[in-house]
């Protein structure tokens, strides 16, 4: 008894610099998450028992962040106490997890209605807070050449050929379209302005961006992962064990043209036809699919290739059927290497910038990359979208949404 | 007999003084662990006695390590288990160590126990530092030539009587790695300074004696036993310690290429360790103990590395019933790089050399060698002016063939021509009293042939070194067909003179080392001919514990002595030639003066100072790439298979007489695989019908260079390993 889900809103808040002195610094993760909650509740009238969870998707999920935020969010929300609260984590992927997993529970008939997003205060709990076997435990560590992401990020940049020029320019295009989208008022829809308890708005923008980034300021910048890959500890040692045809890592990638450290959060309201129907609620896109998949842990960042070919596959569709990507922006490389492998043109990707532009929440991300998907679906006038992100230790997700 | 014997005096100290009869040195054995036991269990029951002191009768030492030997014993007493049995043994010995630790002590006050303390009076290695360890309080003698430490990893194990868990809670992870990880020893005042052991004083039984005597409930206490203990440096979960315990996996990683069990075993024990009580950790440790034990990584490494590298020194193969054959006065004919490094090693181990060249000036020069060697040494503080003076007064360098009158040995290192060689032996014959044995230090040309030149055949042998001598452990002797015993036991006295380790074979083309590494290089030459990634070949030899990517080796030997030997053996071998097919890179790379290293060219590029900067790109150009590449096992085999082969027909030519030889003489002649104890350890390792199989594979893909020798192809029918078959009693650890 499978049944059409339908996505009937997307909120989000904008991102603020995940730094002492970025704007929602002093907002705590609990309150920025209620806040988004009770956004969404208001948009939609969702009184009483109105969804059947909350899922939650949060990477760092230790201090405030953690005793199933979800749970708590919901609790110091204006939402109904009978709504529990699913806390998840697959990393960057959170997110969509969290919308993808709700989708599947109306698919299968667990409820009518849900709200999945998720939340990162970075600035607040630092990432990597809460541990890592896969980086510290030998037997995992070692056997599976453990490198951080920045390292794998520059193993795609070699493996499949990148070069410095071609990241920087793909990241002074995120910083240009997403100052575009901005000016244009393309966010306008679905970013909400975070308050104080008094109502005092704190911030209603994203604060990462740069638009006057151009080539000359970006090829200034020293490479990030270059000093840990080379001298100490040596990663790029590693990385040759389990990628020997190489002889050395090309490390292209620097602060300005990777994801960028913030604070925000971001929720969808899901629902099959019924749910709609009890609450007055028009859809505005159905999700036509999900995937997910596990992929080299060492290189780790190359999930949305083979994510994207299965659940191309899975649904018998092909990269033809796409209209708009959203592919997130957690290394240039990333997106370089997804459009190479596609052949995609990019003006097809990440039309109103991504996470080299306006930073990466994230748990949140993947839900805010889904709304800002559906945003411009309907602002251009494009029947289908996929979003996909690549994800720590090895994995992939993406989700597949059309117009009705 | 004992190993420890116990002795209470009138102030209440009862001390343990460990000395194993007949040996310079303590080692560990089962009796001297139930010696130990029996004694600590007396002087902790007995009321009469305050307090407990640990020491060495051994002037000079306390402990060598464990008898390792006991290490394949206690795998072969459990029987069908034997993981079970190193396990339990393991834990037998933290149970008294740990004793030794609480002596008596109150679980929860801490209070009441007596005081422990260790007398160091030189070298503690291994199980003689482990044991100290789970002391109070350790007083070493200020002995600058006494060295500490945990050498474990070096034999391919690591510390597994606590020395891992006491070291890392006592130093942090990252203080206690060089100690660990590199096995590093130090002088007892280096080792205060790291904080490994307490005090250092000229009478080190004196302090001890004070301090037990005065010691408090609290001085008992260790660290790790008290309340509110943190790890030096963070644990793993501490934001400090996660980042250097990242930090350690990427390094050791690196550094060991992943194939060495020990390193990774030894991290994880501390790793797990750390996050557990201590008797917990002591519980993780013996089982990553354990599991490097029951690794064959291990037992080959012991093997071969310690127990028939030391056979080998101590003159297993030297024939029986010749007297004692030590040089006094050595004669070096040709005062070049081998002449020079020859003459040194000799002087360093006291020998008088005469060291000969065509004119003064090459003479001297060669013994300028020795005297910058000493210099360097001196700079570093490693040698003295003293010590200089001495070594340089043994050598006379000169042009003076009657100079050689007195020598007992003569080792030739001239010019690498037959005729050049054959006049020098029969103008120094001449000379040379006629017992005195003439050697050549020759590393391609056969020895029956020069002895020919002999009048003395029987005397004539090969002594062939490698470069640089004062760096390369091993020395290769080869018997011609007319060698007599004496030739070779005055070879063997010799090579334990200089402190270096024989290998024994007999002469064929490129004796054994040679014709195993000449392979090796030609398959990375064919496969970059064939398109394979240069990077790939270089990096998978690593990633099978090469020291160096044959592509390295051959910039580093010379692309023009690979030409050489190229056209050499072409002219010897005739149509059976094996490597027509590589000859043209060879060839090519000489005739564009791309000669390796020394010309700044070869298959890396190198910069103005002689930098290598990486893969040479221009071979691209002329030997593209290929589309398809190998998998990263395929070019692994190639690479191994063609010097475990070579190996394997050396033994069964009989040029190998040993396969303790073949195995030890590979590590150490060019540094085969450490990890797998060598090229007969490693086929035992895959097992002989899959080595057969294998050989069949590569053959059909690559050609007869791969065929299964005929040895092969037997073991694997009747399913026999290399100790197996031929050194049946030698124990695998």
């Amino acid at each position: 008894m499978t049944q059409d889900v339908y996505i009937y809103d997307a909120i989000r808040t904008p991102r603020g610099k995940g730094r002492k002195d970025g704007a929602l610094h002093e907002v705590t993760s609990l309150r920025l998450s209620a806040q988004t909650l009770n956004a969404l509740k208001e948009r939609n009238n969702l009184e009483g028992h109105a969804v059947e969870d909350v899922i939650w998707g949060n990477v760092t999920q230790v201090m405030e962040q953690g005793g199933c935020l979800a749970r708590s969010a919901v609790l110091a929300s204006d939402l109904d106490e009978r709504i529990p609260g699913l806390a998840i984590n697959r990393f960057c992927a959170s997110g969509m997890e969290a919308v993808n997993l709700a989708a599947n529970q109306v698919k299968g008939g667990a409820g009518n209605g849900y709200i999945a997003g998720g939340v990162e205060m970075m600035g607040r709990v630092a990432m990597g807070a809460d541990g890592a076997a896969i980086a510290v435990d030998p037997t995992l560590a070692m056997e599976k050449y453990f490198v951080p992401q920045g390292i794998s990020a520059d193993i795609i940049a070699t493996e499949f050929g990148f070069t410095r020029d071609e990241a920087d320019q793909l990241a002074m295009r995120s910083q240009q379209r997403a100052a575009r989208a901005w000016e244009e008022g393309r966010f306008d829809k679905s970013v909400i302005t975070v308050r104080d308890q008094n109502g005092l708005a704190i911030l209603d923008r994203d604060e990462y961006m740069r638009p006057q980034t151009d080539m000359q300021s970006l090829g200034g910048l020293n490479p990030a992962f270059q000093q840990m890959g080379e001298v100490m500890p040596g990663f790029d040692k590693v990385a040759l064990m389990k990628y020997p045809h190489l002889e050395r890592i090309n490390h292209i990638h620097h602060a300005g043209n990777s994801s960028g450290i913030v604070d925000g959060a971001a929720a969808v309201l899901i629902g099959n036809k019924e749910f709609g129907e009890q609450h007055g609620l028009k859809p505005r896109a159905r999700i036509r699919a999900t995937a997910k998949i596990g992929t080299d842990p060492t290189i780790m960042l190359t999930g949305p290739v083979p994510v994207t070919e299965k659940i191309l596959k899975d649904n018998g569709m092909t990269i033809g059927d796409i209209d708009l990507f959203e592919v997130n922006e957690a290394f240039a490389a990333v997106v370089l290497r997804f459009m190479q492998a596609f052949d995609v043109d990019d003006s097809k990707v990440n039309v109103n910038g991504g996470g080299i532009a306006m930073g990466h929440p994230l748990g949140a991300t993947g839900a805010m990359i889904i709304g800002i998907l559906l945003d411009e679906m309907e602002r251009a006038d494009k029947e289908v979208g996929l979003a996909t992100l690549c994800i720590a230790s090895g994995m992939g997700a993406a989700t597949i949404i059309e117009r009705v | 007999m004992t190993d420890f014997t116990l002795n209470k005096d009138a102030d209440g100290i009862a001390t343990i003084t460990w000395d194993v009869p007949g040996k310079s040195m303590n080692v560990m054995s089962f009796d001297g662990l139930r010696d130990l036991e029996t004694h600590i269990d007396d002087a902790l029951a007995d009321e009469a006695v305050k307090g407990i002191i640990i020491t060495s009768g051994k002037e000079g030492s306390f402990a060598g390590g464990m008898d390792l030997n006991l290490l394949a014993k206690m795998k072969e007493d459990a029987g069908d288990d034997p993981a079970k049995g190193l396990f339990e043994g393991t834990m037998q010995m933290h149970a008294l160590l740990r004793k030794i630790e609480r002596a008596g002590m109150d679980p929860k006050t801490n209070k009441g126990g007596k005081p422990v303390a260790c007398v160091i009076p030189g070298t503690a290695a291994g199980i003689g530092l482990e044991l100290p360890l789970a002391t109070h309080r350790t007083f070493a003698a200020d002995n600058p030539k006494a060295r500490i430490g945990l050498p474990e990893i070096l034999v391919g194990i690591f510390p597994g009587a606590g020395g891992t868990t006491r070291m890392v809670r006592k130093l942090g992870a990252m203080a206690a790695s060089p100690f660990l990880l590199e096995g590093k020893m130090v002088a007892p005042a280096a080792a205060q300074k790291a904080g490994i052991i307490d005090e250092v004083s000229a009478d080190p039984m004196a302090a001890a004696r004070d301090w037990v005597l005065n010691a408090k409930d609290a001085d008992l206490v260790k660290p790790w036993d008290a309340k509110g203990y943190k790890m030096p440096g963070g644990a793993p979960y501490h934001p400090a310690g996660f980042m250097t315990f990242v930090g350690a996996n990427a390094m050791v990683n690196g550094k060991t290429q992943g194939v060495y069990p020990a390193a990774k075993a030894l991290l994880s024990a501390v790793y797990e360790g750390a996050l557990v009580p201590f008797d917990t950790a002591l519980k993780v440790e013996a089982r990553w103990f354990t599991n490097v034990l029951m690794n064959p990584s291990s037992g080959n490494m012991i093997r071969s590395l310690f127990l028939n590298k030391e056979a080998l020194e101590k003159g297993a193969v030297r024939p029986e019933g010749v007297p004692d054959q030590r040089v006094k006065k050595l004669g070096v004919l040709g005062a070049g790089m081998m002449g020079a490094g020859i003459t040194l090693v000799s002087v360093q181990a006291g020998i008088e050399v005469v060291l000969i060249d065509q004119t003064q000036e090459a003479a001297d020069k060669g013994k300028a060698y020795s005297a910058s060697y000493f210099d360097k040494g001196i700079a570093r503080k490693k040698s003295t002016e003293e010590k200089k003076e001495a070594a340089l007064n043994l050598i006379t360098a000169t042009t003076d063939l009657d100079a050689l009158k007195g020598c007992d040995l003569i080792i030739e290192a001239v010019f690498e021509d037959p005729k050049v060689k054959a006049e020098m032996t029969q103008k120094v014959e001449a000379v040379i009293p006629e017992d005195c044995i003439f050697a050549s230090n020759t590393s391609t040309l056969p020895i029956t042939d020069l002895a020919k030149a002999s009048s003395r055949q029987e005397q004539f042998i090969g002594i062939h070194f490698f470069s640089p001598v004062e760096k390369m452990l091993l020395v290769e002797i080869i018997k011609g067909a007319e060698t007599g015993d004496r030739a070779v036991a005055k070879a063997l006295d010799y090579v334990r003179q200089i402190r270096k380790t024989p290998i024994v074979v007999n002469d064929a083309r490129f004796f054994y080392a040679n014709r195993c590494i000449i392979p090796y290089i030609n398959e990375g030459v064919r496969m970059v001919q064939e398109g394979v990634e240069p990077a790939l070949i270089e990096n998978a030899a690593k990633l099978v514990g090469m020291p160096l990517g044959p592509l390295q080796l051959m910039d580093e030997t010379s692309i023009d002595l690979g030409a050489k030997i190229a056209r050499a053996t072409k002219a010897a071998m005739g149509a059976d030639y094996p490597n027509d097919d590589i000859d043209p890179l060879v060839f090519w790379m000489e005739a564009e003066g791309r000669l390796g290293r020394k010309a700044n060219a070869g298959f890396y590029s190198y910069d103005a100072k002689g930098k290598r900067e990486g893969l040479w790109q221009g071979m691209g150009d002329k030997y593209p790439v290929a589309e398809e590449q190998p998998d990263l096992i395929e070019v692994q085999h190639r690479l191994l298979f063609s010097q475990t082969l070579e190996a394997v027909r050396a033994l069964e030519e009989g040029v190998l007489m040993d396969i303790r030889e073949g195995d030890v003489g590979a590590i150490l002649g060019w540094g085969f695989a450490p990890w797998s104890g060598g090229p007969l350890s490693w086929l035992d390792m895959i097992g002989a019908p899959y080595a057969a199989e294998r050989c069949d594979q590569l053959t059909e893909k690559f050609g007869e260079r791969f065929a299964c020798p005929e040895l092969l192809r037997e073991m694997a029918q009747k399913n026999q390993s290399f100790y197996g078959r031929f050194n049946p009693d030698a124990k695998a650890a």
